[in-house]
């Protein structure tokens, strides 16, 4: 039995995309296999706490998105790198996927800076990617098909200092070109998909949950399977309902 | 919407090939059409005649709403317009005036044109009109025609791939509330601070709000949104709150705060799950009345309506009768008898309004029969990340039985499992009528199956109940 820290950043100002759903089953998951996890939440104007194993960045309204690109350059930013490069998980979506990159350019060229944990620069374009989307991950020798939706103005390159999170199977992704989604280094990933992610996506969520549990404990382990009936059921009908969506 | 028959809309002439057929031509050909589409089985018809009427005149719905000598109401609120433009017009026809108005819940610009095609317009016989606008379609509704009284009721955070749009709502409001003539008058609730702010000093306004604080909440609903201050950008501080961001709200930077309200519900009852009793203080004297509707959103809409009824010169000695005599607007909080038991459609369609009716189902006592319909389609928000908004929470401890369904069954599934409700607990039936029966047949003795759908899953499980004989159908219901 362990136990494992989670801080949410900025839960009043990056909440928009159910980011609670994503938390929910961080927790829920580590509890089913006797785990303790405690959720830390870390706001505006706050020091990081530095001990976590796992922080998570969600997605909020532009207004929302500058007040805390503010707060990561002059009060949270340096730290964040630190503990991200020393092994802690980062999970960041939507508008904290573009805080986590270098920055994102508005429509109108105002620039938000971000915090470059990921190689990856966003600049708005001009028609919103709204939609389903399923992507085809590949890391650490799992491959794993992840479905949600997506919902963005900003167009994101990724650069070499980072890889994609997936490719595209249908949907926008990164940019609506080079059928990319997401970026990742290490530990720290980035994405647009949310719906929230985590709850049909149960695979992905425990890969997540085991790099913070290597995090808190220094041992590398497998977790047990759960009953996942629910879980798969709604990722294969994500998946199958594809194209024959009702109107 | 999806019930309007696209087949139809061929049938519409190309915009610019016919000329200007003279008005009531233009209304007969119209017409003809909204028959047409229901003896095809295409439903009622609420949209496809206002296109047909705008193809062949343009100007028509102007033209229309012109010849109403008392003039028009319109409605517009994220919550609550439907059952508020119903509790108005009952209020309206206690008056006397022969309205008409849009009640099938067709709110946008075609759904107002076609509602325009009531014949006793042409005919001199209909006085008035009640229409209740969707958010977006609001301005270039009122660009057409300019109500006598605008009420704008709340702005709450909509299905999420709308979302970002709430700034614009506001925004083209704040602009189409400049466009207005100062004939206009507006009413305002003065409890959310965004509709607040929307008071330009150059219209009349009226303000309602509710003042019961025994009936409020110290700690806001987790969907809680527009909580900055809409002059400084400062955080709201709130003595309570009442649905969402709406309550007793000041800025403490700026000094911005809630207006003082003409017409107020100082006491509010809530009356389990069959109705609220209002005591409400007036500028022309009190007016207590106790309406078919449970919950306190439904409170708010008491008022509201009561504060555009006063708005229109309606006596107030009249109000509160009539809007004792209102029923449920379908699919809100609409009870219905089938094979012996008791069913009440509680439409949720997004965090806000599913929360009021999580606060609603609870006034009843009884263990929970709850049936929750989750579809995705356009009218419903392609998105469901909503859910997870919501505070289901609170009703894990009170449900008998649960019920899932819908498009996005398995995902709603999800959020009670990670609410924490057990998953072996939970009936996942994907098909709407295999739904209905599976939740109807874990009813016992004369309990009440609560069903929480979104529109369109409202719309579906209607249809249902239309077949079964437990209801009519929705063009019917007026
Ligand atoms: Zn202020």
């Amino acid at each position: 039995m362990s136990r494992v820290r989670v801080c949410h950043l900025y839960p009043k100002e990056l909440n928009i995309y159910a980011d609670r759903g994503n938390i929910a089953v961080l927790k829920r998951r580590l509890e089913w296999r006797g785990h303790h996890i405690e959720v830390h939440e870390c706001g505006l104007g706050e020091s990081l706490p530095l001990d976590a194993d796992f922080y998570y960045l969600g997605g909020g309204q532009d207004r929302d998105q500058l007040l805390v690109a503010a707060d990561l350059a002059t009060v949270k930013g340096d730290h964040l790198r630190s503990v991200v490069a020393d092994g802690a998980v980062m999970l960041a979506v939507c508008g904290g996927y573009q805080l986590a990159g270098h920055g994102y350019t508005g429509v109108n060229g105002v620039r938000m800076p971000g915090i470059g944990i990921l190689d990856a620069d966003t600049v708005a374009g001009s028609t919103r990617l709204i939609g389903d989307v399923a992507i085809d991950i590949d890391i650490e020798g799992r491959q794993l098909t992840v479905v949600g939706f997506e919902n963005h103005a900003g167009r994101t390159h990724v650069g070499s200092g980072s890889v994609p999170l997936g490719t595209v199977r249908y949907g926008h992704g990164n940019n609506d070109s080079d059928h990319t989604e997401g970026a990742r280094t290490g530990r720290a990933i980035g994405t647009y998909l949310h719906g929230p992610l985590l709850p049909k996506n149960p695979d992905f969520a425990d890969l997540l949950l085991e790099w913070a549990l290597a995090h808190a404990t220094g041992i590398t382990c497998e977790l047990a399977p759960l009953d996942d009936e629910i879980e798969t059921s709604a990722h294969d009908a994500a998946l199958a309902r594809r194209g024959s969506r009702p109107s | 919407m999806a019930l309007c028959g696209r087949s139809i809309v061929c049938l519409t002439a190309p915009r610019g090939n016919v000329a200007r057929l003279p008005l009531a031509f233009a209304v007969a050909c119209a017409r003809a059409v909204g028959t047409l589409s229901r003896r095809l089985g295409k439903g009622g018809g609420t949209s496809a005649p206002g296109r047909v009427l705008l193809g062949v005149r343009p100007g028509a719905v102007g033209e229309l709403a012109a010849r109403l000598p008392d003039g028009t109401v319109m409605v517009s609120a994220t919550n609550g317009k439907t059952t508020t433009s119903r509790l108005l017009g009952s209020c309206i026809t206690a008056k006397g005036w022969s309205t008409v108005a849009n009640s099938a819940g067709a709110n946008l610009f075609f759904g107002v044109a076609t509602a325009l095609l009531d014949p006793g317009i042409i005919s001199g016989t209909t006085t008035f009109g009640v229409f209740e606008v969707d958010e977006f379609a609001l301005p270039s509704v009122v660009d057409q025609v300019a109500p006598r009284v605008l009420l704008l009721m709340n702005v709450f955070r909509d299905q999420l791939d709308r979302y970002g749009e709430l700034e614009s709502i506001l925004d083209s409001w704040a602009q189409m509330i400049s466009r207005l003539p100062t004939t206009t008058t507006l009413v305002l609730n003065a409890d959310d601070p965004a509709i607040a702010a929307l008071d330009d000093g150059r219209h009349p306004v009226v303000w309602f709000g509710l003042d019961d604080p025994s009936v409020a909440s110290a700690q806001m609903a987790h969907a809680a949104d527009s909580t900055r201050c809409r002059r400084c950008a400062h955080d709201l501080g709130y003595a309570w709150s009442t649905v969402g961001h709406m309550g007793e709200w000041a800025c403490p930077q700026c000094g911005a705060h809630r207006p003082s309200r003409d017409v107020s519900a100082t006491r509010v009852e809530l009356l389990g799950v069959g109705a609220v009793r209002l005591e409400m203080r007036t500028p022309q004297g009190s007016i207590s009345t106790q309406v078919a509707l449970p919950g306190l959103h439904n409170a708010y809409n008491v008022v509201a309506a009561t504060a555009a009824a006063l708005a229109l010169g309606v006596e107030p000695e009249i109000i509160g009768a009539a809007l004792a005599q209102a029923d449920a607007a379908f699919g809100r909080a609409e009870r219905v008898e089938i094979d012996g038991k008791s069913l009440v459609l509680l439409l949720a369609k997004n965090p806000a309004g599913a929360n009021v009716t999580i606060q609603t189902v609870q006034l009843d006592p009884a263990p929970l029969h709850l049936l929750v319909s989750l579809n995705d389609r356009t009218a419903d928000g392609r998105d469901v990340s909503w859910i997870w908004d919501v505070d289901y929470e609170m009703l894990l401890p009170r449900i008998a039985h649960l019920t899932v369904t819908g498009d996005r069954a398995y995902e709603l599934a999800l959020r009670f499992v990670y609410a924490g409700f057990p998953r072996e607990r939970i009936q996942i039936e994907l098909g709407a009528e295999a739904a209905l029966d599976s939740a109807l047949d874990a009813l016992e003795g004369d309990g009440v199956l609560y069903v929480l759908p979104t529109y369109t899953a409202m719309l579906e499980l209607r249809s249902i109940l239309v077949n079964r004989g437990a209801l009519r159908a929705y063009w019917e219901h007026v």
